[in-house]
């Protein structure tokens, strides 16, 4: 049971600017394993940057960073790459390698970070492939996939890395309506097997179903925080509960034309 | 005021001789060039099958063809045919026939690059062949061939040199006199190279801002 | 013209090895040229400020300057100047290759710029390092981009070889003045030089076509994100 008490991935009053705007100012999370937080709010609210400050894609101005209880040198290259083979990060727009297929897009990271050996690197990307549905296209480059297919293999590729967490940025939102559900059913069954998950997400169902947690986000701080009943039960008058009806409104609206 | 030693008088006054020749042989060089260009070019995109044959022939074999082979066939291969050509005007023919070639290119891809619809929206509201060209056709190629036009005629400038392998005294001919009468290549040249990077680079300034004057929002990503 | 034709065919084989010259300056620079540019470009896009500004000045210079007026500055100037000894095949190989350098510099700089941010940050993402993300994931697609203006490179610096005989390489120029010179069949002779060039230059455009389509990967252009 101590495991649920140490946070895998524990970031403490990250700040950030881009050019004198105030992007994150003085965010906090942490993220127990088996863990599932979504994070949510207007756009421009800085989910994305806190997404890509835990990774370290975007170096944030002050704040902490731990994994597994160890705080991470931010100003040490090689600990920021340390960090990024443990946490995964899904991309709204995929950003798979345009000049690799399906498979090699996999083993790249394998074999280039991980200096596993060809053979080994294909095997776990083949059983990965099927693990997302996608046994048959290993073969396939991105250019030749649908963007289900696309998110689909940019999960597999995260999680052939045996990451400890998973960040997901909007993963569903560059899809047209009728491919988010097999990415969908994927995060779920992710889900399903304990994976920690930090997740950006509009799409409702993911938010009221599968979060532990809800992080509302606004102007760079996290103005409300709490499990998914309490935050979105009716009538309770929650900045969450409000922008989710209006997510619905705009998803009815959607299926009504 | 600052006094020169002889050699630099000497390389100034002999340089600047030269930078007027060259200047003489860029200009009408690049009108020619253009002119031609633009001719061949309009024939290579929308001439008859036949002419698309020769215009295609000429470009290649000129593109396919280093310039100072060229200047050598005008120069010194004519008079085997009794043609006689001065230097400068071996030079200047060259030049204009060589860069028409190459301008014909960024023409005839510009103007196939204007998409069908365009003509067809001009010819729904009326407009004749003529008009059409005018204010749809000509506006749009000129936008799509600038850049490649002239940066065409930036090549011209450094391409110029040439003159000098067919004994036309311009900047590099009046340069080598002055280095091998002193013996001092590595400081003729280092100037010789501030004269064409000043030329050249006053004709990117030139041609950035001419792009900047015809810049269209979001025209030329498609 | 039977004496023009003659004065061709006798003098073919001896343009033939010039040809051979050609090629491995031709060769020899290009390869140069795709060394610097591959270093000039990385440099140039993630490098530190004074960097980018030291290689932008390479670029200017480079590009600014004839080739005549380097091959004179190089050979018979820096070159003695600074007691490099070279012979003339070299040295031409030399001032090609950085000349052609700066421009696949440019062309690979452009390629690199233009590839979506999404693949480097991706690459970061596994934990691959700046380096290994350039190396596995940048260059391979930017060079991909680039096969198409790298061929225009060619056909560009084999034209610029003809001016090698100015420091008396022995290419095929400088043996069609030689034997031109001899025989007074100036026409004839230069109009083979010309033929060969042509030859050569539509031989590797050619090989650098199929070699475009033997790396092109299906439905991808570049333009895309993905």
């Amino acid at each position: 049971m101590n495991d649920t008490v140490v946070p895998v991935l524990q970031a403490d009053n990250i700040c950030k600017s881009f050019s004198g705007q105030r992007i994150l100012n003085g965010v906090s999370v942490g993220l127990r394993r088996g863990e599932i937080k979504t994070l949510i709010g207007p756009s421009g609210g800085g989910k994305s940057t806190l997404l890509q400050c835990l990774n370290c894609l975007v170096l944030p101005d002050e704040g902490a960073i731990s994994l597994d209880g160890q705080q991470i040198d931010l100003a040490n290259k090689r600990s920021l790459y340390q960090l990024r083979q443990q946490v995964g990060m899904i991309f709204q727009e995929f950003n798979l390698f345009d000049h690799l297929n399906a498979l090699d897009n996999i083993t790249v990271a394998l074999r280039k970070v991980k200096k596993i050996s060809r053979a080994k690197a294909e095997e776990r990307a083949r059983l990965e492939l099927d693990q997302v549905g996608l046994a048959d296209k290993a073969d396939l480059y991105p250019a030749q996939l649908s963007g289900g297919q696309k998110q689909r293999v940019a999960i597999a590729r995260a999680l052939a890395m045996d990451p400890q967490v998973l960040l997901l940025d909007e993963p569903t939102s560059a899809l047209d309506p009728e491919l988010t559900g097999e990415v969908l059913a994927v995060i779920r069954s992710l889900a399903g097997k304990g994976m920690t998950m930090l997740m950006a997400t509009h799409q409702i169902s993911l938010i009221s179903t599968l979060a532990d947690e809800i992080l509302f986000m606004e102007a760079g701080v996290i103005v409300e925080q709490g499990e998914p009943a309490q935050l979105l039960s009716p009538g309770c008058g929650s900045k969450s509960a409000g922008f989710c009806d209006r997510l619905t409104e705009i998803a009815e609206g959607d299926c009504a034309c | 005021m600052l006094s020169l030693s002889p050699f630099y008088q000497d390389l100034l006054s002999a340089l600047n001789r030269g930078l007027v020749m060259s200047v003489a042989l860029i200009v009408p060089s690049a009108c020619g060039g253009v002119l031609i260009g633009i001719a061949t070019g309009a024939i290579r995109a929308f001439g008859l099958a036949w002419m698309r044959t020769v215009g295609d022939a000429y470009a290649a074999l000129f593109r396919g063809t280093p310039l100072v082979v060229q200047l050598f066939v005008l120069y010194y291969g004519l008079p085997n045919l009794g043609i006689y050509l001065s230097p400068y005007w071996a030079a200047v023919i060259g030049f204009i026939l060589c860069s028409g070639a190459y301008q014909s290119e960024y023409v005839r891809g510009a103007l196939l690059s204007i998409k069908k619809g365009q003509y067809l929206g001009a010819q729904a509201l009326g407009f004749s062949t003529l008009q059409t060209l005018q204010s749809v056709i000509i506006p749009q190629a000129l936008r799509r061939a600038i850049h490649g036009c002239g940066n065409e005629i930036i090549y011209l400038i450094k391409y110029s040199s040439l003159a000098y392998i067919v004994t036309c005294m311009e900047l590099t001919g009046e340069g080598k006199t002055i280095a091998t009468e002193y013996f001092r290549f590595t400081e003729v040249f280092a100037v010789i190279a501030l004269y064409y990077l000043a030329l050249v680079s006053l004709a990117m300034l030139l041609l950035k801002k001419i792009e900047k004057v015809l810049y269209i929002p979001g025209f030329g990503r498609s | 013209m039977q004496a023009q034709i003659n004065a061709v065919i006798d003098a073919f084989p001896y343009l033939l090895i010039g040809a051979v010259n050609t090629a491995v300056i031709v060769l020899a620079a290009m390869g140069i040229g795709l060394v610097i540019g591959v270093l000039v470009a990385v440099g140039l896009v993630y490098g530190p400020r004074w960097l980018r500004f030291l290689l932008a000045a390479y670029l200017w210079f480079f590009r600014g300057v004839p080739i005549l007026a380097l091959l004179f500055l190089f050979y018979f100037g820096l070159f003695p100047y600074l007691n490099i000894q070279m012979n003339a095949l070299a040295a031409v190989a030399v001032v090609l290759g950085l000349t052609t350098g700066a421009y696949q510099a440019n062309i690979f700089r452009g390629a690199i710029q233009s590839l979506p941010r999404g693949q480097f940050r991706a690459a970061s993402a596994l934990g691959m390092s700046d380096a290994t993300a350039i190396r596995t994931i940048i260059l391979p697609q930017a060079l991909r981009l680039s096969i198409a203006a790298w061929s225009n490179e060619y056909s560009i610096i084999l034209k610029d070889s003809a001016l090698a005989f100015v420091i008396g390489a022995p290419e095929i120029m400088a043996r069609a003045q030689f034997v031109a010179s001899r025989t007074y069949q100036h026409l004839p002779l230069y109009l083979a030089a010309a033929l060969l060039y042509f030859v050569l230059t539509w031989a590797g455009v050619t090989a650098l076509r199929k070699l475009e389509q033997k790396m092109r990967i299906p439905g991808y252009s570049g333009e895309e994100s993905s």
